[in-house]
């Protein structure tokens, strides 16, 4: 097995361009359990630790665009205030070591279904930057994961960046497992207020191929909130319309049964954390403790 | 912990380190570094790495083996099967009925088929791979009722009924004025140890062999490995190494055999380390278990009658599936006190990976069951749970219902009393507690909502030590010498130390008896005598008792010297390295025992047992421990999500010899059992494993364990060293029924199979979008459809 290891993002892209069937690795932790249970073994695996671009994020264009190589302890410690979402889902993942070494770039380079920073990625809406030698393209979050484990990324391309807007409202992330820490989704969901463009994101992790998004529970929790002029009056929002959120969110989950929960739990689960998550965004937005 | 002083102690001996002290591990610091040596990190120049070529399919024939390919890579120096193994084919502790490589046919998937030594593991993987197996598949047995029936393929010549133990007690045709039926069933649960199996074989040149192995029974070991290489036993020795758990798991061989064959055959070392996924593969589980039970009572809550069927799935070989069939038989009332009993346990063979030892042994599966028949029956007859069972809870002097009469202690009375009595954990209000202390804990899944706590009880009880017949035996020898101008006592005994602090306890016994404080506890290896198994929570009894019986000859001879050069008559001791008479220094240890070296040894054999007759009747078991548990549960009941909030428990050891020992003996027992109650299962389908890694057979993590209230009971029983009971193995009987039971007091479900799932604790309904509010519905007016609503 060839090791490569480039020390700056054009050379990351050249040995990328040179080995197409290169497996990137980042914090290794999905990568090296496929290496340890000999699931896959490529021929070149390309180490980016040592690229030191992928490690930062900056604000752009008014927008935060966070490095693939930022792992889930910088997402909380670091990115907390700014993404409330993704630093609630990173503390979900694994353990302390897990989170020192994992990254969020890994988790959409993976595209498990499972991977638990990619609802409150699909919650607002964020845009994925991938490179290669010919180029530069960004694509919206929904469109780059497109099956299970499976991504749009070309096979001399490379995640550098995901793009997506500061919170500007409550964003919430809840998840199911078995036990109570270190665990993989049997079936999460994330949510985030935006208030000023008067809009819910909802996404669904782990019951179906790939992350789904809501869109008519989406669409009706808008819809009620604008008919009630709740933005503005933050008054609460009827229960029957929560229920009916988990209702819609339970609708669109397309999960399967598996070793780790039956199809009808999950539908079930899905609908229950659409609806407390949903309430406790907008007790958040109300000023209200819950 | 709380100790409640039931019986005198001897007065405090001056020697430091003595029994009733919390004596540190040896190996405590190396183990938290990341220091310790496990048998996974042995090494030696130019050894070979060895690797086990497995079965995909559960039930297979095999037509041919084709290893040509395999041979010829580089760095390749064996590939062996069947036809390489020099002596018996076949191993087992109870009954030789495994291959050590399969021929004509496979029973479970992960079944041994061929080996391969190469230079490095890589090379040893890959090599696997160029092995060509040519098998016939066929329909796999997949569970034991199905085994049962005529027509299903009888997968050893015997049939596949591997036992059946029936227990016949009192009159069969006993009515009862109240009558519970129940039907119960136990997942596979595995041992979950963390060092994978793993060991060096070395030639010694001359023909024999030296293993350095992780393994609970170096004898028991030696002696399968010895006749499969055909070797007499003494050249095969073998050595303890480290080991990272066990809890019967390692009771059966692993890659002992393999390994030697390797070694023998190029005449290099060979070390072998399996993988996660391959241990999973490569050790007996816990026995999956389906039990119908029936119990029978007057109106005012005395047992009449049980009868119960009890179905094991053995899987494809017989491990000690013998045993664990006759100890379900002899506890499936519980402890209780039984007119009348009619008990089956049938032990099938099926094409599911083999069962066989895990912590429990038996007892685990049926007092599952039998406590939620007492939770039933409380329940029917409008009684208090714990009230039903101080009514029915059996003594010293009355029988149980296979016969044997009850030694003293046997405080089931006590237990249950004094466990209801610690107190409660407060409750707190659910909304806005810290994540950490709700179900689903930091993955956030609840503030509060649907947060309902339940309380529940059980109690269980195992036997301690090899019964029906067994000659269960230790051996160990004492050496006492002036070292360095120091009495230094070594203490040799065979016994495994697996992580469960035997050496520490084998160290106070000595310094106990024999007033010195610089003990050694050498390495464990087959130079001594069987110390027998670290297993059935027997070692700090039977290897506790040899141990103890050494140091008194060895003390004995001393005194005797004392008593030739100074005539004392008085009643002597040894403290802190000094003879003692009446109070008085008279000597130094060094003086007496100059230049010399005293040494003893004995074998200890403790009362002898004897097997069950055709009605289950007999004196089975030479000892008995006991333990009541109380659980706290808090059940999300919207989502099936649970946190375990507190145990309390009350056991009976007869004697603390290691405070922080037993408490950590105990608190890992009920981690296991909480594992077993809401987690732990190796999920089979068609016979194969669906989750064999830590990613999907979960274990408890810390924040799943709660904090555990224990009080601990020291009624000494009068045959054992110091009074002491075995500890290991009663924390985890009856800590999965109180959970279950917590569980179906929050949330009235039935919950007759564990693991307890999610889905289970809400009851999911088959079809939940039909349970989604209708367009009639009430919750549904008023929001509609969103369809609906767009076209408004």
């Amino acid at each position: 097995m060839q090791f490569l290891q480039p020390h700056s993002w054009r050379e990351a892209l050249e040995a990328r361009a040179a080995h197409p069937g290169a497996r990137p690795i980042f914090g290794g932790t999905d990568v090296m359990v496929d290496l340890n249970f000999g699931r896959k073994r490529p021929e070149t695996v390309i180490d980016l630790t040592r690229v030191p671009e992928i490690r930062e994020w900056n604000r752009e264009d008014g927008l935060l665009r966070i490095g693939a190589g930022v792992t889930y302890t910088r997402a909380i410690t670091e990115l907390g205030n700014l993404l409330p979402g993704l630093a609630m889902a990173s503390r979900t993942v694994g353990s302390p070591q897990i989170r020192n070494r994992g990254t969020i770039g890994g988790n959409l380079g993976s595209a498990s279904p499972a991977g638990d920073a990619l609802p409150p990625l699909y919650a607002s809406h964020a845009v994925i930057e991938v490179a290669s030698t010919r180029g530069t393209r960004r694509i919206p979050v929904g469109q780059f994961i497109i099956g299970p484990k499976r991504n749009v990324l070309e096979p001399d391309e490379l995640i550098i960046a995901f793009i997506m807007p500061e919170a500007e409202g409550p964003q919430q992330y809840a998840k199911i497992g078995t036990r109570n820490a270190m665990v993989i989704a049997v079936c999460s969901f994330g949510l985030a207020l935006h208030p000023e463009s008067r809009s819910v994101g909802a996404c669904i992790g782990s019951a179906g191929p790939t992350p789904i998004q809501p869109r008519d529970a989406e669409n009706f929790i808008e819809d009620v909130i604008e008919e009630h002029d709740l933005w503005e009056s933050r008054a609460e929002i009827p229960a029957s319309a929560l229920d009916r959120f988990g209702v819609l969110a339970s609708e669109a989950a397309m999960p399967i049964d598996d070793v780790r929960g039956s199809a009808d739990y999950r539908r079930h689960a899905v609908g229950v954390l659409a609806r407390r998550t949903l309430t406790w965004a907008w007790n958040e937005h109300r000023g209200v403790a819950g | 912990m709380t100790t409640t002083p039931t019986r005198t102690r001897p007065s405090a001996s001056r020697t430091r380190g003595g029994i009733g002290e919390s004596v540190g591990r040896p190996d405590g610091v190396p183990k938290v570094k990341g220091e310790f040596e496990y048998s996974s990190d042995l090494h030696v120049e130019g050894m070979l790495w060895g690797a086990t070529l497995r079965s995909p399919h559960p039930h297979a024939n095999i037509r041919s083996i084709y290893t040509s390919d395999a041979e010829a890579m580089a760095g390749v120096f064996a590939v062996l099967t069947h036809e390489d193994v020099p002596g018996r084919k076949v191993y087992g502790m109870e009954i030789p009925d495994q291959p050590v490589l399969a021929w004509e046919k496979v029973r479970y998937q992960g079944e041994a088929v061929a080996l391969v030594a190469a230079d490095h593991p890589e090379t040893a993987r890959l090599a696997l791979g160029k092995i060509r197996v040519d098998y016939e598949v066929l329909e796999p047995v997949t569970d034991a009722e199905t085994a049962m029936s005529e027509d299903a393929p009888k997968l050893h010549l015997s049939g596949n009924e591997l036992r059946r133990v029936d227990v016949r007690h009192g009159d069969p045709e006993a009515a009862a004025e109240v009558v519970v039926e129940g039907e119960y069933e136990v997942g596979m649960q595995d041992q979950a140890f963390l060092g994978p199996e793993s060991g060096l074989a070395i030639p010694d040149g001359e023909g024999g062999v030296d293993l350095y192995i992780s393994t609970q029974w170096l004898h028991v070991d030696q002696d399968q490995v010895a006749e499969s290489l055909d070797l007499p036993p003494e050249m095969v020795r073998l050595t303890l190494s480290g080991v990272g758990g066990a809890f019967g798991g390692r009771e059966d061989l692993s890659m002992q055999i393999h390994a030697c064959m390797l070694a023998l055959h190029t005449s290099r070392p060979v070390k072998m380390v399996y993988g996660r996924e391959e241990s999973f593969h490569g050790h007996v589980h816990r026995h999956p278990a389906k039990m119908r039970y029936e119990h029978g009572a007057t109106r005012d809550g005395k047992l009449t009658y049980v009868k119960a069927n009890l179905i094991f799935d053995g899987g494809a070989y017989a491990s000690s599936s013998n045993a664990v069939c006759l100890n379900a038989a002899t506890f499936a009332c519980g402890p209780y006190d039984v007119p009348n009993a009619r008990i089956e346990s049938h032990m099938l063979y099926t094409n599911n990976p083999p069962c066989g030892a895990m912590r429990g042994f038996g007892a685990v599966q049926v007092c599952f069951a039998h406590e939620a028949q007492m939770d039933k029956l409380a329940e029917k007859l409008g009684m208090d749970p714990v009230d039903l069972r101080l009514k029915n809870a059996i003594e010293p002097g009355m029988k149980f219902p296979f016969g044997q009469e009850v030694p003293y202690p046997a405080p089931v009375r006590e237990i249950l009393g004094r466990v209801r009595e610690i107190p409660m954990p407060d409750e707190q209000e659910a909304m806005g507690r810290d994540l950490r202390e709700l179900p689903g804990g930091v993955s956030n899944t609840t503030h509060g909502e649907g947060v309902r706590r339940g309380v529940g009880y059980a109690v269980g009880f195992k036997n301690i030590g090899f019964s029906a017949g067994f000659d269960d035996y230790s051996t160990a020898r004492i050496s006492l010498s002036i070292e360095d101008g120091e009495p230094v006592v070594r203490v040799y005994t065979a016994a495994a130390e697996v992580g469960q602090g035997l050496v520490m306890v084998q160290a106070q016994i000595a310094r106990t008896e024999l007033g010195v404080e610089n003990v050694v506890v050498e390495a464990a290896d087959t130079r001594t005598g069987s110390a027998g198994s670290t297993s059935a929570s027997r070692q700090s009894y039977v290897t506790g008792a040899a141990v103890k019986e050494a140091c008194e000859k060895v003390r004995e001879r001393i005194f005797e010297l004392v008593r030739d050069e100074f005539g004392e008559s008085d009643e002597l001791a040894i403290e802190d390295g000094n003879i003692i008479s009446d109070g008085r220094e008279i000597a130094p240890l060094m003086e007496i025992l100059d230049d010399g070296e005293i040494s003893e040894i004995v074998e200890f054999h403790h009362r002898a047992t004897h097997p069950l007759d055709e009605n289950g009747q007999g004196d089975a078991h030479f000892q008995f421990a006991f333990a009541a548990h109380r659980a706290v549960v808090e059940v999300d009941v919207e989502l099936g999500l649970v946190r375990v909030v507190e145990i309390a428990t009350t056991q009976d050891v007869g004697k603390v010899i290691n405070p922080k020992a037993l408490e950590g003996q105990i608190e890992g027992g009920i981690a296991q059992g909480l594992g077993l109650a809401l987690m732990e299962e190796i999920r089979i389908q068609d016979g194969e494993i669906q989750n064999a890694s830590f990613t999907d057979y979960l274990i408890p993590t810390i924040l799943d364990m709660p904090p555990v209230k224990m009080e601990i009971l020291e009624l000494a029983d009068p045959e054992a060293p110091y009074g002491l009971k075995g500890v290991g193995e009663p924390p985890t009987i009856a800590s999965t029924p109180a959970i279950v039971a917590a569980l179906r007091n929050a949330t009235a479900m039935e919950l007759g199979r564990i693991p307890v799932r999610p889905e289970h604790i809400i009851g999911i309904p088959k079809k939940p979008p039909d349970e989604l509010p209708q367009p009639e519905s009430s919750r549904y007016s008023g929001i509609g459809r969103l369809e609906d609503r767009r076209e408004t």
